[in-house]
């Protein structure tokens, strides 16, 4: 929360948003960097300050530990580590951000892939002193997959290396190399920085001279982030169905969802899918009323003119430009479970509006996320594995690729015993 | 090329409207917690749009503590006559008479812990599966690691360390006989963003929110309202003083604010500049470091 701008309000309300995940390895300092982050933009409070002053001095921690921040439940105060996804939100003059902090330990991909899939950013925090490991091709590899374009390469503990140039040269050379493979990620960014310290987080650090690029902070502020959502193919999924029942309202039948793509204007020729009823477009409605025009990400209700049998579940887009309308499914998924994939289980898949019965087809193969090669001869997927497969499913979807649109194109399957989240899923 | 940017404050209603009617459409009797505190307001407010122009699809409740700030009530009663929206009333006074739950003791006693068995009750006797909160998860550590929708189990528990991930914007509402779910829409929203979409939509708030003066004692540095239920205890003067309230509660242990801010805008100008959290004044957070931890796994909103 910014204290220089002297009107709080100039330009608050026509600030964008910046999401972004952080991820690393154990130690790697992450939550010392968000601390940092938060701390140096001022966005900590007093009363947060001192309670994790207070109970910094009663752990014996030489620096105010500012992990302590972002460890908000009382067994990740107690291990030091950080167990589950935290949301985090600070802002500047000139934009807000939403953190997911996500931990780094290897049993926790998970919540990485869970931070990632909101974000269109990833920090990803490398050890000066250990370089590009297994986990930073694991994070690179995760934030590939789900499509995140920018990433920074945080290289930290600059101070445990001297601040040393070329180490930090040799890190962003390691990394390129295997960057090169990935190919959703459309910008990389290599910043030194010392988190403990502060240097090159918030102020530019005066022990680098030899860095002339911008603060961590600085880049977050002033990044071109490319509209993420599709303007381009028309989808309303439909939630829920507005049905009044008064006089005023009397044959309102308004179709109630958040538009996942494209643009649609009053007359517009729209399909319904899957049933292929046509019909146009008779008003965009909202609390505040009608709309010239309604795109991603806005919530509305449609009416359209005719009477046509749709309900939650049902995708409404545009003649020329259909969604994909099938049942079998070939996806990317990464396995949630502790319990391995029983190819003869129950699930449910749950897309957009969307909730259906769920077979796995086949297990085509796993991915070793460390080398990026497909593992040969072992096809269990267990805990934090990440593979393709086919689904059939008991009723249609209308889906696109997850390249295409992130929302029509990714889905989660239930168990349909446990009713537990077992698999995220990307449509290939 | 069309700009088709939306700013983040269309976002945010965006997102929460969104989950409002998720939470309708995946719920067979979802139940909105009203407070009278700003945030339920909000949450209300949006609720009225997300099924406009059809009425809200669900009930209110109000948990009552039995110390309420009169105008809270004045105001609750007035928005939902205005909204048309049906309410219901589970009392923690009426808990107590029955033998629910006991009043705590001592000179720091408060009936924050008590809300948590009477929500419950309520909850099991009006078979709600899901209840509706606006609590934000900027507010608080422990709530920073809350799901849009979150899992409780049949005693109404939360488990931190065992939460259903939660991507993109699929959410998993399933859940077996006696479970329920605690839904909160605007977990995206920081107390900024509340300030500054009340503003925009001119929401009207009870007057506690506005600067006052009113007879006040300070007590564990918390400044608190003098009212039937809070009296000067010895070595305790009582002052009379300009303040506000950040977040409404129990009369007896929210804590108010030195503040000659009495608009909307003022406001806005005192929460950019200021260096504690609204919930700094909370007596009941302040209890441990993990108060909030501990009451939101019993169950607390």
């Amino acid at each position: 929360m910014s204290t220089e701008n002297s009107s709080p309000e100039e330009g608050y309300l026509d600030m964008d948003l910046l999401r972004f995940t952080t991820a690393g390895s154990v130690d790697d300092g992450k939550s010392t960097l968000i601390g940092r982050l938060m701390y140096d933009s001022k966005a900590i409070f007093e009363d947060q300050l001192e309670s994790i002053e207070n109970t910094s001095k009663q752990r014996g921690d030489e620096h105010v530990n500012l992990a302590l921040l972002t460890d908000g439940l009382r067994s990740e105060r107690e291990q030091g580590i950080t167990i589950d996804v935290a949301y985090r939100y600070f802002a500047t003059p000139r934009r807000k951000f939403i953190i997911a902090d996500t931990p780094g330990h290897i049993q926790y991909t998970r919540n990485m892939v869970t931070g990632a899939s909101t974000a269109n950013l990833a920090i990803i925090l490398v050890d000066a002193r250990k370089g590009v490991i297994e986990q930073t091709c694991r994070h690179s590899f995760i934030a590939n997959l789900l499509r995140i374009q920018h990433v920074v390469i945080a290289v930290n503990k600059m101070d445990l290396v001297d601040w040393s140039e070329a180490t930090f040269k040799k890190i962003r050379e390691e990394f390129q190399k295997f960057a090169s493979r990935l190919e959703n990620i459309v910008e990389v960014s290599f910043i030194p920085i010392s988190a403990l310290k502060g240097d090159n987080v918030v102020d530019q650090s005066k022990n680098m001279d030899w860095y002339k690029g911008p603060t961590l902070l600085y880049h977050l502020e002033t990044l071109y982030v490319g509209p993420d959502a599709n303007h381009v193919d028309s989808r309303l999924p439909v939630q829920w169905v507005i049905r009044p029942h008064s006089d005023e309202y009397h044959d309102f039948r308004g179709y109630a969802g958040r538009i996942a793509g494209g643009v649609f204007k009053p007359g517009d020729d729209v399909v319904v899918y899957p049933s292929g009823f046509e019909a146009k477009v008779k008003a965009l409605h909202t609390a505040e009323g009608e709309l010239a025009e309604a795109y991603s990400p806005l919530s509305v209700a449609m009416t359209l003119d005719r009477e046509i049998d749709i309900s939650r579940g049902d995708m409404i887009g545009k003649p020329n430009n259909p969604p994909t309308v099938g049942q079998d499914i070939d996806a990317m998924v990464c396995w949630f479970s502790d319990k391995p994939l029983n190819p003869k289980g129950k699930f449910l898949i749950r897309h957009c509006s969307k909730e259906a019965k769920a077979l796995v087809r086949e297990v085509k193969y796993k991915v070793d996320i460390n080398t990026l090669h497909k593992i040969e001869g072992d096809n269990e997927f267990t805990l934090n594995d990440i593979g393709r497969i086919t689904i059939r499913t008991a009723s249609p979807l209308c889906y696109d690729s997850y390249k295409r649109n992130r929302v029509t194109g990714s889905f989660i399957l239930v168990d349909a015993f446990t009713n537990e989240t077992v698999a995220a899923g990307m449509i290939r | 090329m069309q700009d088709y940017s939306v700013t983040h404050l269309k976002q945010l209603e965006s997102e929460a409207i969104y989950i409002l009617r998720e939470t309708a459409a995946q719920f067979e009797r979802p139940v909105l917690m009203f407070s009278g505190g700003k945030d339920s307001i909000v949450m209300t407010h949006l609720a009225a749009k997300a099924f406009w122009p059809a009425k809200i699809p669900f009930p209110l409740l109000h948990v009552d503590t039995g110390h309420n700030f009169p105008e809270t009530l004045v105001y609750r009663d007035d928005l939902v006559e205005k909204l048309g929206a049906n309410l219901i009333v589970a009392s923690v006074e009426e808990a107590i008479k029955d033998g629910r739950v006991v009043e705590e003791k001592g000179a720091n006693a408060s009936r924050n812990m008590l809300q948590i068995q009477t929500l419950l009750d309520a909850l099991e006797e009006g078979q709600y599966d899901a209840a509706m909160g606006g609590a934000r998860r900027d507010e608080e550590k422990a709530r920073a690691k809350e799901r849009f929708f979150s899992h409780r189990d049949e005693f109404g528990q939360w488990d931190p360390k065992n939460q259903r991930p939660e991507l993109w914007n699929i959410f998993n509402g399933r859940m077996a006989q006696g479970e329920h779910f605690r839904v909160f829409p605007l977990s995206n929203w920081t107390e900024m963003d509340v300030w500054q979409y009340m503003k925009a939509e001119s929401i009207e708030l009870p007057s506690l929110y506005y600067a006052h003066e009113r007879d006040i004692v300070v007590r564990n540095g918390t400044i608190l309202a003098v009212s039937e239920f809070v009296q000067p205890r010895d070595g305790e003067t009582v002052e009379r003083k300009q303040i506000r309230f950040r977040t409404m509660g129990d009369a007896t242990i929210t804590g108010a604010v030195e503040s000659g801010a009495d608009t909307m805008e003022k406001i806005i100008e005192e929460v950019a500049a200021a260096r504690q959290t609204e919930r700094g004044n909370r007596a009941d957070d302040k209890r441990s470091e993990s108060a909030m931890e501990d009451r939101k796994k019993a169950g607390y909103f």
